[in-house]
C-alpha cells in the first residue's frame, strides 16, 4: 500500500432518521450536570447508561441472538458522536460497547457471547481494558504479567496500570504471557475475561494530575482463572489486541473530547465576535466537519468488514492533535484565565481541558506509536 | 464511489497520464498553450461535465467532475479545465450559448467588482478583475456581476489590449483585465439562481479544493518514492523514524485535503456555503502543511525546477489564494457558527455532511 484512501462517507438516511431519535432522547434525559463534568469520558451514570440500552444503543450492530439490535455500524456512530457532542456520561458502557464486546463476539466462545454481550447491551456489565503495565506502555509486546497453566485454569501473576475504571468496572479483558519468551515477541500472549471481583485482585488508585481519579494500578497476585476466562485462542492475544486496538482508535471521542470547550467558547463570543475571534472559530469548525468525515470513512470500512488499523490510527492522530489546538486557541480567545470548579462553564472547561489535554495523544496509543503505524501502512518500515 | 466516478476517474488517469508530462508544464509556462493536452481533455468531454443535465448536459455529475479534476491536479495540468468547467456550466443555466474553446471566470478575486450599465441596445461594463485565470488564452471570459439588485451574467471575448499577462506561483496565466468602458451587445443574461457572485466564489473554491487534494496526493507520492530511494547513513532515508514521522503527518494532510474535496463535492449541486467554506480552509491548510513537509523531505533537490515536486508545490501554493483564502472562509464559517449558538453549534456541524 502506498496511499490511504479514505471513501467518502456512504449516505445513511437510516442513520440520519436515528440522529433526530438520539437528540430527542438527550434533550429528555442528560442528567442536570454542570459542564466540566459532561466534559469527560469518565462522566459515570449506570442508570444513565440503562436508559441507553434500554433504546438498544448498546451492542447496537451485534447479532440479535446475543441481545445485539443488527443495526449498521453507520447508526452507531451516530448514536456515538450525538452522545459524545452532548457530553452524555457513557463511561458505564463505552469500553465494553466500543472494544470489550466486539472482541468477545469476534473471538469467544458461545458460551462467553452468550453470558457477556445480553449484559452488556443490557447496560449491566462494563469492562476495563488491561493493557499497560509499569514497564510495558507503547511496547506492549512487552507485558511480563504471566498466566501459567494449573489444574483446571491458570494462575495470575503481575500488574496493569493506567486502567481506568478498574476500580468501577465489572470485568477486565486481561492481556498477559502465557507462553515462553521467543524470538517471536508477538507470539506466547493471550487474553482473558477476569471478573474484578475474584480473589487475588487488588485495584490502588492513580489520582491524575488535576486531582481526579480514573485510572489505577490493578495487582494480580496467585489470581486463578478457570480455563473457560481464556478469550480467544492461547497465544493469540497479540492478534486480537491489535484488532480491538482498530476500534478504539477510530471513534469520533478521538476528536470531540474538547467540543465541549468549543461549544462555550461559541456561546461566549457572543453574537458580534471579533475578526480574529470568527476566524479562529471557524477554523476549529472546519476541522471537526474533515474529521468527522474521514472518522465516518472508517466507521464505513469497520461496516465493510475491514480491518482499518492504519486508517484508524492516522485519524487518532489527526484528531488528538486537534483536541489539543482546540484548548490552546480557545485560552487566547477569552479574557479570563482557566478556573477549577467556576460557576463559569467555560473557565470551568478551560480548566480542565488544559489539565487534561496532555493525555489525549498518549491514551490508546500515543502519537509517536500511530506514526509509526501509518509509516509502517504506508510501506516505510 | 459509484461506478461512473470510476470510469471518468480511469480515463482521466490515463488521458493526463499519457499527455500531461514535465515537458508539457515547462513548456506552458514558458508560454506555449498545451493544444493536444486540451483537445484530448475537449474530447474526453471533461470541460462539459458541469453542464447540468436539464441544460443539455451529458448529466455526469459533480462528484465525477471533481474525480476528474483531482486527477488534473494530480497531474498538474497546465490548463483552465476547472475555469472551463464552471463558464460552461454557468452559460448553460443562463440559457446563454455555448461558447468554444477554453473559458474563464471573473471575479476570481473576490475584492472585485464589475458593473454593468444600460447603453442604448447594448451594455456597458464597468471595472477591472485580477487574477484572471487564462485570460489571454480564453475564448471568453464569463463574468457575474448586477444590474439594478440584480445579478447578471456577462459572456465577452476579452481584447488583447484590455489584458496585462501576469501569472500565479506556477507560472500560470493570472490576468489583470480592464474591462472600463468595454461594449456588450450580446451573452448578457440574467444570472440564475446558483449563478450569482457567491456562489462563483463558493464553486470555485469547491472546485480548487479538488486540484490541492489531488496535487497533494501526488506530493505523497513522489515524496514515499524518493524517502524510498535516497540513501544517507547506508540507509534509505525512509528508514528514519524522524523522517517517517514526517511522512506520517504528510500523510495525515493528503487524508484531510482529500476528505474536504469530497465534502465539496457532495457540497457542490446546493453550493452549501458552509461546507465549501470549511472544505476550501481545510484543504488550503493541507496545502501548506503538505508542501512544507514534502519539501523537508526532498531535501535540496526538491528545491531545484528540474525535480517533478515544484510542478505540485508550486500549484498548492497557489491554489490555497484563489477564491477566497483560508481567512476569509474561516471568518464566514465562524460568524456562521456565533449564529448558531453554543447549542445550535453541534448540530450545524452534522448538517454540513
Amino acid at each position: 500500500m502506498s496511499q490511504l484512501t479514505f471513501a467518502p462517507p456512504v449516505p445513511a438516511p437510516e442513520a440520519e432518521a436515528l440522529r433526530a431519535e438520539v437528540r430527542a432522547f438527550l434533550a429528555a434525559e442528560l442528567p442536570p450536570v454542570s459542564a466540566p463534568d459532561r466534559l469527560r469520558l469518565g462522566g459515570r451514570d449506570p442508570a444513565f447508561s440503562r436508559k441507553v440500552a434500554a433504546r438498544g444503543w448498546i451492542g447496537m450492530t451485534w447479532p440479535k441472538r446475543y441481545g445485539g439490535r443488527e443495526r449498521s455500524a453507520l447508526e452507531r456512530y451516530v448514536v456515538q458522536e450525538e452522545m459524545l457532542a452532548a457530553g452524555a456520561p457513557v463511561a458505564a458502557h463505552w469500553v465494553a460497547d466500543r472494544q470489550s464486546g466486539p472482541n468477545i463476539l469476534r473471538n469467544g466462545s458461545e458460551a462467553q457471547k452468550n453470558f457477556f454481550l445480553p449484559r452488556i447491551a443490557a447496560g449491566e456489565c462494563s469492562f476495563c481494558i488491561g493493557m499497560s503495565e509499569p514497564d510495558s506502555g507503547s511496547d506492549l509486546a512487552a507485558a511480563r504479567t504471566r498466566a501459567a497453566p494449573v489444574q483446571g485454569g491458570f494462575l495470575v501473576n503481575g500488574r496493569k496500570i493506567w486502567t481506568s475504571n478498574a476500580h468501577c468496572a465489572d470485568y477486565m479483558i486481561l492481556f498477559c504471557r502465557t507462553g515462553e519468551k521467543s524470538e517471536d515477541r508477538h507470539a506466547g500472549a493471550s487474553q482473558f475475561i477476569v471478573d474484578l471481583r475474584t480473589p487475588g485482585i487488588t485495584v490502588r488508585p492513580i489520582i491524575d494530575l488535576a486531582g481526579l481519579h480514573h485510572f489505577n494500578e490493578v495487582i494480580f497476585e496467585d489470581m486463578f482463572l478457570p480455563e473457560e476466562s481464556l478469550l480467544g485462542g492461547l497465544g493469540d492475544g497479540w492478534r486480537q489486541v491489535s484488532g480491538e486496538l482498530a476500534f478504539e482508535r477510530s471513534g469520533p471521542e478521538r476528536f470531540l473530547s474538547s467540543f465541549r470547550l468549543m461549544v462555550e467558547l461559541t456561546a461566549a463570543l457572543g453574537a458580534e465576535p471579533s475578526e480574529r475571534a470568527a476566524m479562529a472559530l471557524g477554523r476549529l469548525v472546519a476541522h471537526v466537519m474533515t474529521l468527522r468525515r474521514l472518522s465516518r470513512s472508517v466507521a464505513g470500512m469497520l461496516q465493510a468488514g475491514r480491518e482499518p488499523a492504519v486508517e484508524a490510527a492516522l485519524v487518532k492522530d489527526l484528531g488528538t492533535s486537534f483536541e489539543q489546538e482546540v484548548v490552546e486557541i480557545a485560552r487566547t480567545l477569552i479574557e479570563d484565565e482557566p478556573a477549577p470548579g467556576s460557576a463559569d462553564a467555560l473557565a470551568a472547561v478551560l480548566a480542565h481541558l488544559v489539565q487534561h489535554a496532555p493525555s489525549f495523544s498518549i491514551r490508546g496509543g500515543t502519537r509517536e506509536i500511530l506514526r509509526g503505524i501509518i509509516a509502517r501502512g504506508l510501506g516505510l518500515r | 464511489m459509484s461506478a461512473a466516478h470510476d470510469l471518468l476517474t480511469d480515463s482521466a488517469e490515463r488521458l493526463f497520464g499519457t499527455l500531461c508530462d514535465q515537458a508539457v508544464g515547462a513548456a506552458a509556462e514558458a508560454g506555449v498553450w498545451p493544444e493536444a493536452l486540451w483537445r484530448a481533455v475537449e474530447a474526453a468531454g471533461f470541460t462539459e461535465a458541469l453542464v447540468p443535465e436539464e441544460c443539455g448536459g451529458s448529466g455526469i455529475g459533480a462528484a465525477e467532475a471533481c474525480g476528474a479534476l483531482a486527477v488534473a491536479g494530480q497531474f498538474a495540468a497546465p490548463i483552465p479545465l476547472a475555469e472551463t468547467m464552471l463558464a460552461r456550466r454557468f452559460l448553460a443555466r443562463a440559457g446563454l450559448p455555448p461558447i468554444a474553446g477554453p473559458l474563464t471566470v471573473a471575479p476570481v478575486d473576490r475584492r472585485d467588482a464589475v458593473t454593468l450599465e444600460r447603453a442604448g441596445a447594448v451594455w456597458r461594463l464597468g471595472g477591472r478583475v485580477r487574477r484572471v485565470p487564462w485570460a489571454r488564452q480564453a475564448a471568453a471570459l464569463v463574468l457575474v456581476t448586477t444590474h439594478d439588485g440584480e445579478a447578471m451574467l456577462v459572456a465577452l471575448a476579452v481584447p488583447a489590449e484590455r489584458i496585462v499577462a501576469g501569472r500565479n506561483l506556477a507560472g500560470e496565466p493570472r490576468d489583470d483585465v480592464t474591462l472600463d468602458g468595454l461594449i456588450v451587445a450580446e451573452n448578457v443574461a440574467p444570472a440564475p439562481g446558483g449563478c450569482t457572485r457567491d456562489d462563483l466564489l463558493a464553486a470555485g473554491a469547491a472546485l480548487r479544493a479538488q486540484q490541492i487534494a489531488g496535487a497533494a496526493a501526488s506530493v505523497l507520492a513522489m515524496t514515499l518514492r524518493y524517502a524510498g530511494e535516497r540513501v544517507q547513513f547506508g540507509r534509505p532515508i525512509g528508514k528514519f523514524q524522524a523522517v517517517q514521522h514526517n511522512i506520517a503527518m504528510l500523510a495525515g494532510e493528503t487524508a484531510s485535503a482529500a476528505a474536504a474535496a469530497d465534502m465539496a463535492a457532495a457540497a457542490f449541486e446546493k453550493l452549501d456555503p458552509l461546507a465549501i467554506a470549511a472544505a476550501k480552509l481545510r484543504a488550503g491548510e493541507a496545502a501548506s502543511r503538505v508542501a512544507a513537509l514534502a519539501h523537508q523531505v526532498h531535501g535540496a533537490i526538491g528545491f531545484t525546477r528540474e525535480f517533478a515536486l515544484q510542478n505540485a508545490t508550486r500549484r498548492l501554493w497557489s491554489w490555497r489564494e484563489e477564491f477566497g483564502k483560508e481567512a476569509h472562509w474561516a471568518e464566514r464559517l465562524g460568524r456562521a457558527a456565533v449564529a448558531a449558538g453554543g447549542d445550535g453549534l453541534w448540530a450545524m456541524i452534522t448538517a454540513a455532511g
